[in-house]
């Protein structure tokens, strides 16, 4: 009876509090050195709302007149970008994520392949994927779709892998059993069941590429970044915050109108 | 027999022109949006010899400037770091101030207009308005990455806390607890493990970005990968990118493990 009273009750074992306490340690030891062997200027910080001030004060007021003829055409280029390139990533992730879904692929050395490039895909900042295809087909448009189509790769499939490997094998196993050949048992044992997911990647990947491609034209990949770019090579602040402002209510726009189909279809 | 059944029946999976005329729309749209922007399978064709060339010239990769590649490494993991620290720090009030089921409706509003605002400019963006405010260097950087981080974890976390559950509140909230100790017992141990998750996640995305805010002056690997691209160092240029792959590889494999910690 008085060792029950005596017990003290402790919520983790010794190896998970010190395992919890190396992570809160070493997480604090790296801030600690990054703070102390970074290289930042404390007057420029200092100095920061002065030249914020200064900043807007360029910006306003708004060069509105020059969405007509500056930008309008170049959102649409965007647009346009965005969603020919989530399309391209599509066409390139189906095969891609076949190939890492374990149930289906059965060879852990294609599954190994599939993540490597999936994985690749992903750690590349579409920026630097936007640089590398500037180099390869030139400024324009070409190298944005095709930028936003490799970058997508490793979301839409990694994902896309996830749904396939979830799917019930029931009716897989019937179509299987009644000797369905194999594109029948995909496009009617697999693709019914996963195509609810594939819709919500899709819309999801678009509302982000909206995003990307607004600015991959900063490096000449076509679109509204390359007008933004060059508003700010010639110091036109107060046509920067116009084009600010239309990316943003295009991206607003493009969250909104996912947000309702996303309600209406699933 | 097999004919009578799908006389009574109609065939087994039955044709849905909805779907048919969806994918023909896309098909016709991708042609449509091709030929609007330029793009032509000769002009690809064209590419596709460029690409080989520029493969060609990556290898072998040159690992001779290694003193410079490390000293950017490391500059772009302080980033990542000091972002991170610094993004979850102001996270943890703003995503409490922005759940819904915690605070008055005004309180929520303005917060999540600002969680939204963070969220709806690309990081790049962001770095070249630091860029202009704070000048060239690592600090642009990391105010860009803060502020991404909190668009991002913000929001999250506000979702997290409008998930728990209101009980273990309401019983601090009846024996008169202060509104720290309901927040420090109520609240954070409901949240806590989440919360860690979405914290390890936005350190590999931050690692990720802080890769990319560099080509905008804002310090770490990308002004020297940008500083390649322009001098046809493409040698380097593989080195830089299959260092990066590495490095991303690295901490995604970390923070599995620290999530295996707290589960």
């Amino acid at each position: 009876m008085s060792s029950a009273s005596n017990h003290t009750w402790n919520r983790f074992t010794l190896a998970q509090r010190l395992a919890r306490f190396t992570v809160f340690l070493g997480f604090a030891v790296a801030l600690s050195a990054s703070l102390r062997t970074v290289e930042v200027i404390p007057e420029f910080l200092y100095d920061a709302p002065t030249q914020v001030i200064d900043l807007l004060g360029r910006m306003w007021p708004l060069d509105l007149s020059y969405y007509p003829g500056g930008i309008h055409d170049a959102m649409v280029e965007t647009l346009h970008i965005a969603t020919l390139g989530t399309l391209l990533a599509i066409v390139l992730a189906v095969p891609v994520g076949i190939m890492g879904a374990n149930n289906i692929v059965r060879l852990p050395l294609l599954n190994w392949l599939a993540k490597l490039i999936l994985v690749s895909s992903r750690s590349v900042n579409s920026l630097v994927w936007a640089l590398l295809f500037v180099a390869i087909f030139g400024p324009g448009p070409l190298a944005g779709t095709v930028c936003i189509g490799f970058r997508s790769v490793g979301f839409v499939g990694k994902l896309f892998a996830e749904a396939l490997e979830e799917v019930n094998p029931g009716p897989v196993e019937a179509l299987t059993a009644a000797g369905a050949p194999w594109p029948s048992v995909f496009l009617k044992g697999y693709w019914p069941q996963v195509v609810p997911a594939f819709w919500a990647i899709f819309l999801f990947r678009w509302d982000i590429n909206v995003r990307e491609s607004a600015v991959i034209g900063l490096v000449g990949a076509g679109g509204v970044g390359m007008v933004l770019d060059t508003a700010l090579n010639l110091f036109y602040w107060d046509r920067v915050s116009v084009i600010l402002l239309s990316i943003f209510t295009v991206v607003v726009l493009a969250e909104l109108l996912v947000t309702k189909i996303r309600k209406h279809i699933i | 027999m097999s004919a009578a059944v799908s006389q009574k029946y109609g065939p087994p999976f039955k044709t849905n022109w909805w779907v048919r005329a969806g994918w023909t729309l896309a098909f016709l749209y991708a042609l449509y949006a091709a030929n609007y922007l330029d793009v032509s399978w000769v002009r690809f064709i064209q590419g596709l010899g460029n690409g080989g060339q520029f493969l060609s010239e990556m290898v072998p990769i040159d690992f001779s400037r290694w003193k410079l590649l490390v000293e950017n490494l490391i500059e772009t993991i302080e980033i990542a770091i000091i972002a991170s620290a610094f993004g979850v720090f102001f996270s943890l009030p703003i995503g409490l101030l922005a759940a819904r089921n915690l605070m008055p409706s005004w309180v929520t509003w303005v917060f999540r207009t600002f969680i939204a605002l963070c969220r709806s400019f690309h990081p790049v963006i962001f770095a070249i308005l630091f860029v202009k405010a704070v000048g060239f260097g690592p600090l642009a950087g990391i105010l860009t990455l803060i502020f991404a981080s909190i668009g991002f974890i913000g929001k999250l976390f506000a979702e997290a806390i409008e998930e728990i559950s209101l009980k273990p509140i309401e019983a601090l909230r009846a024996s008169g607890a202060p509104f720290i100790s309901v927040i420090l017992y109520g609240v954070l141990p409901q949240v806590l493990n989440r919360f860690i998750g979405f914290s390890s996640y936005q350190f590999d995305a931050n690692l990720r970005n802080s890769t990319m805010v560099g080509i905008v002056g804002a310090g770490g690997i990308g002004g020297t990968l940008f500083a390649a691209f322009q001098r046809f160092d493409y040698d380097f240029l593989a080195t830089i990118l299959i260092s990066i792959i590495a490095l991303v590889m690295v901490s995604e494999f970390i923070s599995v493990q620290i999530k295996k910690v707290f589960q």
